[in-house]
């Protein structure tokens, strides 16, 4: 019998090397010999990327919103004697939504609850007349009708999102329209000038010319008088200098906080590199984790494990083979995927040494951790299922972006997801496929650092087993 | 082959208390026992694919073939390709004429291009078998060899081990068919809770008998060892 604690690096004599490469072989035409799983090989590739390609290829959607505009054509809101200019409500609301005309609001209701479109937003005959009376001595609350159908809470809450927006929107239009027009009256006020009422032109004299002329008459008027002028010159002066600076502060009022958007962390890929990364390392993920389990527990199961570790080859060998198989089957379903991807978005290609480095990588992690799994299994379905339970949520939680859930728990969930191989895969592949994207090496180094970690817990799954 | 002291444990159960062992060249051993005797653990340990917690093994230069009860085999390679694989990794200098060699020991031929999995147990035993040979072991550990095969087959299994034996090869075979063991074992190793009761021929085992539980010693050798099991308290 042969000693058995060798280190994979032992593995890689060439005696070892020759065992593992035939027992290379060996799984690949046993994985040839199985339709279905080689069908399932070449058939998710590609289907994700399809997936994948149709989805980053089209423009973001606009959400499809019914419309009905019941507003009198050549209506326009009021300020003061005037109007102000048209606001173009079709355009305007039809530039940030994909706009389906109806002409009745039943029509409107039918599409909604159909799902033909997700909402359906109705304005009414005296929109305007009820935006008009804001100005006056009975206000009336402007309303627009929204129809929608909140089938599902996500539904709902997308609806509610795009329908805020909408408003919000419409309301800082005509905010601003507002602001604009007060600040013109304003100045009239402090400058002087014409202004229409009922069709009559009134001459407005203006702080500042009130001012001039009460200083040009206060000579003339008795000693007596003069102090009562003064504080009628101090008023118009005051007035005239602090209503200046009112016309930008009225200006602020329609939108008083600004944004400044500045991004303090790494740049983040375009959102179809970062699609396609995740559609790789998924794949990379599923595949090269229950192939390696599952053909570990093979082992078991067809009781080749004892023969084979009984003298035959190390079980160091047995487990580099595994990793051998996984990195192999994981860079020719990640790269058939790439292609098929190619059909879609256009990669760089002068980048595909990296590719390699991150796939081959993030395969060898993904076979240790499926060879640590298969070794702690005895038949190839329960490790299977074990597999699929343990890297689906780690993917899913791999992607939850800090500030979407509270310190505490973000700080768990990096921590549980610098334990499995997804995230720095994930990060690895996107350097890889982004060239302005952040530098590879990190990734690379926590990758080899879980690849050793799970190589040796699965070296001492499979002697605790074997001793068993 | 020499073994002196195997312990083996598994949690709280002894499952081997010192048990001591030898075989020669060309001896034919049987290793016989009630259902967990030891036996399985016996020859796993004699084959170096389970650690023994103490004791030493002593093995023969050159290798020692190992045929599990439960095949071990790939069931979606051929008969060839399990035969080429295991020649490969017994590294055999022509492993393409070690294959040949086996499939005209096994008599399958004509079967190479089958997939283990469209055989019968029977034919799956003989690969098996045939696997354990392919390192032309000095030593040939058998688990229950005859499980599973109909009368013809193991009549065949039996003439072959016998024909191995006669070249030189120490044969050890485990089996729960005491008329098997009397037939075919030269000598008899009996192991009942872990420890071993009895080492010799099936002669002596019957003059112990007579000895030690005269009521059994005038039936078939099966209700003998049955008698002597139960005199020992098992």
């Amino acid at each position: 019998m042969r000693a058995e604690g060798a280190s994979i690096s032992d593995s890689l004599r060439p005696e070892r090397a020759r065992s593992a490469w035939f027992l290379l072989l060996k799984d690949l035409t046993i994985l040839r010999r199985s339709p279905l799983q080689a069908v399932l090989l070449v058939a998710y590739p590609i289907l994700i990327a399809l997936l994948i390609g149709f989805a980053i290829s089209r423009e973001p959607g606009k959400p499809r919103v019914a419309f009905l505009n019941r507003i009198p054509p050549g209506a326009r809101v009021a300020g003061g004697n005037g109007k102000l200019p048209a606001v173009g409500v079709n355009r305007r609301i039809c530039r940030q939504v994909e706009c389906v005309d109806v002409g009745s609001r039943e029509e409107a209701e039918q599409k909604v609850r159909e799902g033909d479109v997700l909402a359906a937003l109705v304005l009414p005959a005296d929109l305007i007349e009820r935006l008009n009376s804001l100005s006056t001595l009975h206000p009336e609350t402007p309303e627009v009708e929204v129809l929608v159908n909140e089938e599902n809470p996500l539904k709902a809450q997308a609806v509610d999102d795009r329908i805020t927006a909408l408003l919000a929107r419409a309301n800082l239009f005509i905010a601003r329209q507002i602001a604009q027009e007060g600040g013109r009256y304003l100045n009239l006020v402090v400058d002087g000038g014409s202004f229409e009422v009922l069709g009559q032109s009134i001459e407005i004299l203006g702080l500042r010319e009130t001012a001039s002329i009460l200083e040009a008459l206060r000579p003339g008027v008795p000693a007596s008088r003069r102090p009562e002028l003064d504080r009628v010159i101090r008023f118009a002066t005051l007035a005239r200098d602090n209503l200046d600076v009112a016309e930008p502060l009225i200006d602020r009022l329609a939108q008083p906080i600004a944004v400044d958007k500045r991004t303090v962390s790494a740049p983040t890929p375009p959102l179809e590199i970062f699609a396609i990364a995740v559609a790789a390392t998924l794949t990379l993920t599923f595949v090269v984790l229950l192939l390696v389990a599952g053909s570990l527990a093979l082992e078991r199961e067809e009781n080749t494990f004892a023969r084979l570790t009984g003298g035959l080859v190390p079980r160091s060998a047995l487990l580099a083979e595994k990793i051998g198989l996984g990195v192999a089957v994981g860079l020719l379903v990640t790269l058939l995927l790439l292609g098929a991807v190619q059909a879609f978005v256009s990669l760089d290609w002068s980048r595909f040494g990296l590719w390699l480095t991150a796939i081959a990588l993030g395969g060898a992690g993904f076979a240790a951790a499926g060879a640590a799994l298969g070794a702690a299994a005895r038949d190839v379905r329960s490790v299977s299922l074990l597999a699929f339970m343990v890297s689906l949520p780690i993917a899913l939680l791999s992607l939850v972006p800090s500030g979407a859930v509270g310190a505490g728990l973000y700080d768990v969930i990096r921590v549980l997801t610098a334990l499995f191989p997804f995230k720095p895969a994930l990060e690895a592949m996107t350097s890889a496929l982004d060239p302005a994207g952040p530098g590879i090496g990190a990734p690379l180094l926590h990758l080899a650092i879980l690849i050793a970690a799970y190589a040796a817990l699965a070296r001492f799954a499979l002697r605790r087993f074997a001793a068993a | 082959m020499q073994a002196r002291g195997l312990v083996k444990r598994y949690g709280n159960r002894e499952a081997l208390r010192g048990v001591d062992f030898a075989a020669q060249p060309g001896e034919l051993v049987a290793v016989i026992g009630p259902n967990g005797a030891g036996k399985t653990t016996l020859l796993s340990i004699l084959a170096g694919t389970l650690r023994a917690d103490a004791g030493t093994v002593e093995s023969p230069n050159g290798h020692v073939g190992w045929v599990p009860q439960q095949a071990g085999l790939y069931r979606r390679l051929t008969v060839e390709e399990n035969l080429l694989l295991f020649a490969r990794l017994e590294k055999r200098p022509d492993p393409r004429r070690a294959v040949e060699e086996m499939l005209g020991l096994t008599g399958l031929g004509e079967r190479r291009g089958d997939l283990v999995a469209r055989l019968s147990g029977g034919n799956q035993q003989r690969i098996n078998l045939a696997i354990g040979l392919l390192a032309r072991p000095a030593v040939l550990l058998l688990d229950e060899p005859s499980v599973g095969l109909d009368p013809r087959q193991r009549a065949r299994l039996w003439e072959f081990i016998a024909g191995l034996a006669v070249q030189g090869t120490s044969v050890v075979f485990s089996t729960h068919d005491i008329q098997e063991a009397e037939r075919y074992g030269q000598r008899l190793l009996v192991l009942a809770d872990g420890e071993g009761l009895f080492d010799g021929s099936a002669e002596e085992l019957r003059e112990t008998v007579r000895g030690e539980a005269p009521e059994g010693a005038e039936g078939d050798f099966e209700t003998a060892l049955l008698a002597y099991l139960r005199h020992r308290g098992h």
